[in-house]
């Protein structure tokens, strides 16, 4: 996702620690990571993730005013054809497949990144669990105030035609 | 607390729990925590009577953040060079996930890492690699 402005803070680190289950103190405790060999308070590897948080137009967020496609009285607040969930996120919709990332440097609280995206490669399988599948390919470069690239992440997206079969 | 490469051999395995018995509500919390709110991890009635899956179930991110921590009380904070993984199988409320790393080279000051974490079926759900700075 690309986004101009993603502030790396403290608190948001330690409650994205929390959420993978990793009470590791470099994550939440100033002082204690001050002695370790990062020497500061650092990002979980798969932390720049979240920068989702900060793309003003991420899909998979609520927005005000906006319908939304979860349910509320009814099963979901957005009538579609038969093509499934919506969203990218549905029953006909997009899964993740693969994430890789690469760390030019580990990011810490007070940088603030960039994030530009370059689509990549698209492919085509025919699954067995879920029939035809499509996938997407984005790289993601992330950048410090600086200007450095500290992150290159690349993703892959699959659109499945039915639901994976269990 | 890093690892010396003098101290590693090709074959050397790492193995953590990740969670046992997976609950809805770390679901929630890593939806909150990485902005990712898609109703497929979180809102059972969706998922189950419009997206037609048994069941809400886990991002494929908390399993690559899990498998993160696994990696990263292996090799030391700040480490990492490389992570990378597929999604091979969904991970569901209930599941109990183990991960390991497996030492494939170690050369020039890195060590490269085979990652593969499975559930209590021994169905792999992630697969992956990682490459780390060695002392």
């Amino acid at each position: 996702m690309a986004v101009d402005k993603f502030p790396i803070e403290a608190s948001h680190i330690m409650m994205f620690a929390r959420s993978v289950g990793d009470d590791n103190q470099i994550y939440f405790d100033e002082d204690y990571a001050q002695g370790t060999e990062p020497g500061s308070i650092i990002a979980p590897p798969t932390f720049a993730q979240s920068s989702a948080q900060f793309d003003p137009d991420y899909f998979l967020r609520p927005k005000v005013g906006e319908p939304w496609f979860g349910s509320g009285k009814e099963p979901t607040g957005i009538k579609r054809d038969s093509s499934g969930g919506g969203g990218g996120g549905g029953g006909g919709g997009g899964l993740h497949a693969e994430q890789h990332f690469e760390y030019h440097r580990h990011i810490k609280p007070g940088d603030v990144l960039t994030a530009t995206v370059k689509p990549g490669e698209t492919w085509e399988k025919e699954g067995k669990r879920s029939g035809k599948l499509v996938f997407s390919e984005t790289v993601t470069e992330y950048r410090d105030q600086n200007g450095e690239l500290v992150i290159t992440a690349r993703g892959v997206g699959v659109r499945t035609e039915r639901p994976v079969d269990q | 607390m890093a690892l010396k490469a003098a101290d590693l051999n090709v074959g050397d395995t790492y193995t953590e729990c990740l969670v046992e018995d997976l609950k809805r509500t770390q679901i929630v919390q890593y939806a909150g925590a990485s902005g990712d709110y898609n109703p497929l991890h979180t809102d059972e009635i969706f998922t189950v009577e419009v997206a037609k899956y048994p069941s809400v179930f886990a991002h494929g991110m908390l399993t690559m953040g899990m498998t993160g921590r696994m990696l990263t009380n292996y090799v030391g904070d700040g480490r990492l060079t490389k992570y990378g993984v597929r999604f091979t199988s969904q991970v569901w409320p209930g599941d109990t996930l183990n991960s390991t790393a497996t030492v494939e080279s170690v050369d020039d000051g890195l060590v490269d890492l085979k990652v593969e974490t499975t559930n209590q079926d021994g169905s792999v759900v992630l697969s992956g690699y990682a490459q780390a700075r060695v002392d």
